[in-house]
């Protein structure tokens, strides 16, 4: 890299000793606690921290747009403008002022995590792009819409013409990002944050997307605050990494260093976690032993019949699941895996019955040795095998009855299906609560005294209520935090032979299942294009969609760069 | 980010841990100032209803044709004296000698001394125990006080407006009972079973809805034979004024049963074995009572309202019976209006019970929603 001999040649923005607390009563949440870093012109400066610590609001404060009751309370952000006048202290400048206003967007542009919502779904593509260079006076709402598509066909968006004319909805996940980061770059701004900007897409997506950042960064010249909980996407495309924790920095480095030599304890821990369930060989599961089969899935179908209104020809039915048909096995862990609209939650949903397979049958073998098809089960046989086969959910918030108290929510199981009630119920809930690692007096607490870690712990701990033999794991971990998923998944490792598991894992996140499971089947659309071993599957893939979703991985190893193909640096 | 919980001690935080989700609305209510004093003044309001014999200073159909549109006497709290002693100045009727019209004029050397618990008109609590204990009143039975006037026979405003919000409250929550039953089981039904009943519920509820109220109150309201007597009309009027008031119901505890049908925790109830039964009344209904008792403290005004309309229209509850609506009658012409104004006073408690119960709802309802924070 070229290396100006004026160390302040190159800087764009200087955080110094920023602090954003919200006043909230007799509480003072510190949520950024006197942090400093600088942002430099073709570098990427990563803020790695998990939920709550802090990142998404350093990354508001530049701009102004801390949501009340938040506030900057000390500290200065100098931006250096780009015609090397006297830096500006944006800390200074009033929320809603001009000054601000005549700086976001044109000199700081910002790219929003959830794509589904930051963009105007009531506004056409072009002219959201356009809107911010006719506002900032730069150019005539014709020219303007002229560069949306030029800017469009930037970001690599096929056909740009006839996208600037079509709507938000009308686009993908990934296209509507890509569409953001077009308006982000509209008025050739000198610093772009980016907050979380792949966490919702898809991992082939994100691979794009970081692909995309990094060339328009080596054309124009920008400097990119990229805010992250994936240590694999800091490794592939930071510089510079901050890591924050609880709104304070632990450590500051260069990205190599870092990884290499991490110093804060808190950084190591979250270096472990990521790279026990990064890419890297796990530890051998060959210590499961499959015992005789337990699940028979053969031929489940499932279609929506498509609605047909007054005024609309009837579409064709759409098919959320074709045909899929495997085994599983006692005591072993098969991994689904998949990208979103693949199918794979749909299909736990209809092994364990919440949703009704159209055609083919789900034949389960009971601990009585007895075989029958549960796609054909009427409600109240069901409710036996509900006993058995049970359900962790995706999200630790939504899963458990707000209205009760732990102990409630952990007993139901037991109470409902008359197996325990009274003194012994309360004994057994106590037991279940000790087994996932939660203090006794949890029973007494509502839902909202726990963390989403805990949440995930009491659901696991109701799911285990019964007495089951197998447990589908719906995305279990995928709200959790990168060291909390680890800890979740080494406590269902932990219970699984002493209490005859077998679990089925329902996940987009190769690591989490290549740590987790023995065998796993890759679903594309509906379908499973491929099982086989964890080894064979994640070492030597066949099927080229397998191999496309693996090679988009990002690798927690800065030396190699795979996603962006960068290698000099 | 950290919740750095300064200032609050551990027994603070375990006690909000242990806190249930009604206690947790009842905090974020506490916080909401307007809603708390509205809550306070609802109460009171509603005591006043219940206690409304002795609360009136006075019989309210005890007429004196001396004290016809009798102007409402200011009241007085200290009589020269540290300690209080509350009293109104007398008033002598006079008579102009050229037009006849009837003037008041302020006695100033005579002073009616007022006393709270004194023995006053008799009268029978709830029709059963007999008393003659009034809260306030002339410390001398035989005199009066009319704090807020009298009306054309004169009859105490102040006694007849305490009576009235008996029956016009109780209509608002009568009426609401009955629309909350039809609401919750057919909005109920509609939405959790869905489909071809949903649809058929849906339409009806439409239908009900673009049929313009007032005339059918109307007629609903002209056919009770006139003969009823005023409980048994009392109670027709409830029930029509909820055969309309329910179908807001239904629509808000049908779209919590789709929002919630939904739900992760409903699947994981139903995955536990639970019934539907249970499914229903352990997990899905407790976790809407917030928001039907919101709904259900909106809907009450509207209720009162209603019925105020229709009396005033002459054909909701009739004299003698006592309601504000009925009341407000006397107040229908132009006459009466210029030369006693004071009959309008039963519109003023119409409102201010209507806006106290509208900020009372709003503040429960932002209570009950989370996501308002």
């Amino acid at each position: 890299m070229h290396i100006s001999p004026d160390p302040h040649a190159d800087v764009a923005l200087e955080v110094r000793r920023l602090s954003t607390h919200y006043l909230l009563g007799p509480i003072t949440l510190r949520a950024v606690d006197d942090i400093s870093f600088t942002l430099r012109r073709s570098r990427t400066l990563c803020i790695v921290g998990e939920s709550g610590s802090g990142k998404s609001i350093t990354a508001r404060s530049i701009l102004q747009i801390v949501n009340p009751p938040g506030r900057i309370v000390a500290g200065e952000m100098l931006y250096y403008p780009r015609d090397g006048g006297p830096p500006v202290d944006l800390a200074k400048m009033p929320p809603r002022g001009r000054q601000i206003r005549a700086i976001r967007g044109r000199d700081i542009a910002m790219v929003f995590q959830e794509p589904m919502t930051s963009l105007s779904p009531i506004h056409r593509i072009g002219w959201q792009i356009a809107e911010g260079l006719v506002a900032h006076g730069m150019l005539s709402k014709r020219a303007a819409l002229k560069r949306a598509i030029d800017l469009l066909r930037q970001v690599e968006i096929p056909d740009p013409v006839s996208a600037a004319e079509r709507y938000p909805f009308e686009f993908s996940g990934g296209m509507r990002q890509r569409a953001m980061i077009a308006m982000a770059l509209a008025c050739e701004p000198r610093v772009l944050i980016a907050d979380e900007p792949t966490t919702a897409l898809d991992v082939t997506t994100q691979a794009e997307i970081l692909k995309l950042l990094k060339r328009l960064q080596d054309e124009n010249g920008l400097a990119i605050l990229f805010i992250t909980h994936d240590m694999g996407v800091v490794a592939q495309i930071a510089d510079d990494v901050l890591v924050m924790h609880r709104g304070q920095v632990v450590e500051h480095a260069p990205v190599r260093e870092l990884f290499a030599d991490p110093h804060h304890s808190y950084t190591k821990t979250l270096l472990a976690a990521s790279k026990k369930l990064g890419m890297a060989p796990p530890p051998a599961r060959a210590d499961i032993h499959p015992g005789p089969r337990l699940l028979e899935v053969s031929g489940v179908t499932l279609t929506y019949p498509a609605q047909a209104t007054l005024f609309t020809k009837p579409k064709p039915p759409i098919l959320a699941l074709r045909g899929v048909s495997f085994d599983l096995f006692e005591g072993e862990n098969l991994g689904i895996v998949g990208e979103s609209g693949s199918g794979k939650t749909t299909l736990g949903n209809c092994i364990i019955q919440v949703l009704r397979p159209t055609s083919g049958s789900v034949r389960y073998t009971d601990r009585a040795g007895r075989t029958a098809d549960l796609a054909t089960m009427d409600r109240p046989a069901l409710r036996h095998v509900h006993r058995e086969m049970r359900m962790v959910f995706q999200d630790p918030f939504a899963s458990l009855n707000a209205r009760m108290t732990i102990g409630q929510c952990v007993g139901e199981p037991l109470l409902v299906n008359r197996i325990l009630s009274g003194d012994r119920l309360r004994a057994r809930v106590g037991e279940l609560l000790a087994m996932v690692g939660l203090p006794a007096d949890a029973a007494q607490r509502y839902p909202h005294a726990f963390s989403g870690g805990q949440r995930q712990r009491i659901v696991i701990a109701r799911a285990l209520a019964t007495d089951p033999r197998l447990v589908i794991l719906d995305e279990a971990t995928s709200a959790l935090d990168v060291t909390l998923r680890g800890q979740v998944l080494d406590l269902l490792l932990a219970l699984q032979p002493k209490l005859n598991l077998t679990f089925i894992l329902i996940s987009h996140d190769l690591g989490v299942i290549r740590y987790f499971c023995n065998r796993v089947a890759v679903m594309l659309r509906g379908e499973i294009v491929e099982v086989g071993s964890t080894t064979d599957i994640c070492d030597r893939p066949q099927q080229p969609y397998t191999q496309q979703l693996l090679a988009a991985v990002p690798e927690a190893d800065p030396a190699r760069r795979a996603l962006i193909g960068d290698v000099s640096r | 980010m950290s919740v750095t919980a300064a200032g609050l001690p551990d027994r603070a935080v375990s006690r909000l841990a242990t806190a249930s989700e009604a206690r947790l609305m009842w905090l974020r209510f506490c916080r909401h100032k307007v809603a708390m004093a509205s809550l306070v003044l609802t109460i009171l309001i509603y005591l006043v209803a219940l206690f409304a014999e002795p609360v009136a200073p006075f019989d309210p159909d005890k007429a004196n044709a001396r004290l016809v549109f009798h102007p409402p006497q200011m009241l007085h709290i200290f009589d020269g004296s540290v300690i209080p002693r509350p009293y109104v100045n007398a008033v002598r009727l006079t008579r102009d000698p050229d037009t006849l019209a009837v003037t008041y004029v302020p006695d100033r050397s005579r002073k009616v001394y007022l006393g709270f618990f004194v023995h006053g008109d008799p009268y029978k609590l709830w029709t059963v125990i007999p008393s003659d204990i009034h809260l306030f009143g002339p410390v001398n039975p035989r005199e009066t006080a009319f704090l807020l006037g009298a009306d054309r026979l004169g009859r105490d405003m102040l006694s007849r407006i305490a009576y009235g919000a008996r029956v016009s409250l109780s209509i608002g929550l009568v009426g609401v009972t009955c629309s909350l039953l039809l609401g919750v089981i057919i909005g109920g039904a509609s939405g959790y079973f869905g489909g071809r009943l949903d649809w058929v519920v849906q339409r009806l509820i439409e239908f009900i809805i673009s049929l313009p109220t007032i005339p059918i109150w109307l007629a609903l309201a002209a056919a009770l034979p006139k003969h009823w007597s005023p409980v048994k009309t009392y109670f027709m009027i409830t029930l029509i004024i909820s055969l309309i008031g329910w179908t807001e119901l239904a629509r808000v505890v049908r779209g919590r049963f789709l929002a919630l049908r939904s739900d992760t925790f409903v699947t994981a109830a139903f995955l536990d074995g639970c019934s539907r039964p249970r499914i229903i009344f352990r997990h899905m209904l407790p976790a809407m009572t917030s928001h039907i008792i919101a709904s259900v403290t909106l809907a009450i005004p509207l209720m009162i309202l209603a019925e105020t309309a229709l009396s005033f229209l002459g054909l909701g509850l009739q004299p003698p019976a006592i309601s504000w609506g009925a009341l407000l009658e006397e107040a229908q012409n132009i006459h009466s209006i210029a030369t006693a104004p004071w009959l309008l006073l039963p519109g003023v408690a119409v409102a201010i019970t209507v806006l106290a119960l509208n900020f009372l709802g709003d503040g429960l309802r932002d209570a009950a929603d989370p996501h308002a924070h």
